[in-house]
């Protein structure tokens, strides 16, 4: 994960993003601590599939096309009525099938604050733990200088 | 030239192959292992296959390298053949390799770049000793850890960009050129030419970067910057018509710092090559910055005179599994073809005797 700015992104777009990188057994443990999802009907995938990755050259220069990677989608509509989406690396259809439930039932009203206190929080603070030891590992490996004194007079 | 059809070694191939599985398998009093073992343990193996097998998926390069028995160009050509099976269904949003969580990045330009150098989980400054602890199996100890300081990491061009005195990129959202769905067509842009570059082979752009170095093509190359660790993947579904985040992409990023002597249009200024790969992939990466830098030559007004320069040479002979396809095709029969070549050599001979 990025250091990209949280803030200007949606709430929608958060959990998603946590959604995305959270493995199926990860989802299941965190739904054990919520009311049970809505049934549900599939209205596509989960399918496997891929994204075209793209860099820039120079890093900020044109865009190219840099490799493929493999993806999972998958959509749902639960029988409250709400559509969930889900697009997540790798090739875990059980992932994104609850990733996109997940999705639907926090859209609703009633479920959203459960949820997101049983699931989305639990998972953002696990990955983002993760992040912060990664970022110690990187801190601890910093190089820090000092000048030689010199023996000349 | 006609072909003939040979048959009649169907028991043959089948017997081969079971063989083939056998030696794969090797005692089976050893432990089988697992794509999962080969993921965590030999992850710069599992890099490459997914650099060169331009698909970005840990598992499926890690069962590639089991099922080719190590054999990395042929983990390869699985992961590029089993790509072709699958609908793509997005470009994701270009990569901001700006804000990549950062778990090495070193310059050899700027010794207090702001940010500082991070040295990261690196093989530099080791004795290149074999380690026999690793024999007996040791644990290893917890890496330490610092409290972080929260610091930008500005790359080398902003840092220097201001004065003029690197060339700056030039932002642009045209659509690139994609080698696996349109012919590649020379002069290649530089989108087509990084496209290649990223999935070319190491060992071949590691050659070629390192002749541009020895002066053929030289370019006098600084590393302005290296950095490793993970970026988002942003997509923007039609369904949903905003960016969703859907994970995480390892990544190695070069930035080759490049003298330049200027033009009539340009005045004097460092150039840059560029490289990105997937996966932690540094002499790849390096490599490809180095080539990138050389093939615009023609760009930047110098005179391409060395193969490094040459994008036909380079792009079309970088894919190592185009080139194991035709090299590897002559172990296939070419019974008819030589039986012909041998009918023109005993002609010619016996012309030749004639004539004395």
């Amino acid at each position: 994960m990025s250091q990209a700015n949280p803030i200007s992104k949606s709430p929608r777009q958060i959990w998603m993003a946590v959604l995305a990188r959270a493995t199926a057994a990860d989802l299941r443990a965190h739904l054990a601590d919520a009311p049970v999802l809505p049934g549900y009907r599939v209205l596509r995938g989960p399918e496997a599939g891929l994204v075209m990755v793209r860099g820039r050259a120079g890093g900020g220069g044109a865009p190219f096309n840099l490799g493929e990677m493999s993806v999972t989608r998958c959509t749902v509509r639960d029988d409250e009525g709400q559509i969930g989406h889900a697009y997540v690396a790798g090739r875990d259809a059980a992932q994104a099938e609850l990733a996109a439930r997940i999705d639907a039932a926090l859209q609703s009203d009633l479920r959203h604050d459960q949820l997101q206190a049983a699931v989305i929080a639990p998972l953002a603070a696990a990955q983002q733990s993760a992040q912060a030891t990664q970022a110690r590992k990187a801190a601890a490996t910093r190089v820090q200088f000092f000048t030689l004194a010199t023996m000349r007079s | 030239m006609a072909y003939v059809a040979v048959k009649g070694g169907e028991r043959a191939i089948d017997n081969a192959h079971r063989w083939m599985v056998e030696e794969r398998r090797g005692n089976p009093q050893v432990p089988d292992l697992t794509p999962t073992q080969i993921g965590e343990q030999l992850g710069r193996a599992v890099d490459r296959v997914m650099a060169e097998g331009s698909l970005f998926d840990p598992g499926l390069a890690a069962l590639a390298i089991k099922q080719a028995q190590g054999d990395l160009i042929e983990a390869a050509f699985l992961v590029r053949a089993y790509r072709t099976t699958l609908p793509r269904f997005a470009s994701s949003l270009p990569l901001e390799t700006a804000e990549m969580s950062i778990k090495r990045r070193i310059s050899a330009v700027f010794k207090d770049m702001p940010g500082g150098q991070i040295l990261g989980p690196t093989y530099d400054y080791t004795h290149r000793l074999l380690d026999f602890a690793l024999e007996a199996g040791f644990t290893p100890p917890a890496p330490a850890e610092l409290p972080t300081e929260v610091e930008a990491m500005p790359r080398i061009h902003d840092i220097l960009g201001h004065e003029g005195l690197i060339e700056e990129d030039v932002p642009s959202n045209a659509e690139p050129f994609d080698i696996t769905r349109s012919p590649l067509q020379f002069p290649a842009g530089r989108d087509a030419r990084l496209q290649s570059l990223a999935r070319g082979d190491e060992g071949f752009l590691l050659a070629i970067g390192y002749s541009t170095q020895r002066g053929w093509g030289g370019s006098h190359p600084f590393v302005g910057e290296i950095r490793v660790g993970d970026a988002n993947v942003e997509i923007v579904p039609p369904e949903l018509g905003f960016a969703i985040d859907i994970g995480d992409l390892a990544l190695t990023e070069c930035q080759m710092v490049n003298q330049f002597a200027g033009s009539k249009s340009q005045p004097p200024q460092f150039t840059r090559g560029y490289g990105l790969v997937f996966g932690h992939a540094e002499r790849k990466a390096m490599a490809m910055a180095l080539v990138d830098r050389a093939l615009r030559a023609g760009e930047l007004g110098e005179e391409a005179t060395a193969p490094a320069q040459n994008q036909e040479f380079v792009i079309y002979h970088c894919d190592n599994i185009e080139a194991t396809g035709f090299v590897e095709h002559l172990k296939l029969p070419h019974y008819v073809d030589f039986q012909s070549e041998l009918e023109t050599v005993r002609r010619m001979r016996a012309d030749a005797e004639a004539a004395q």
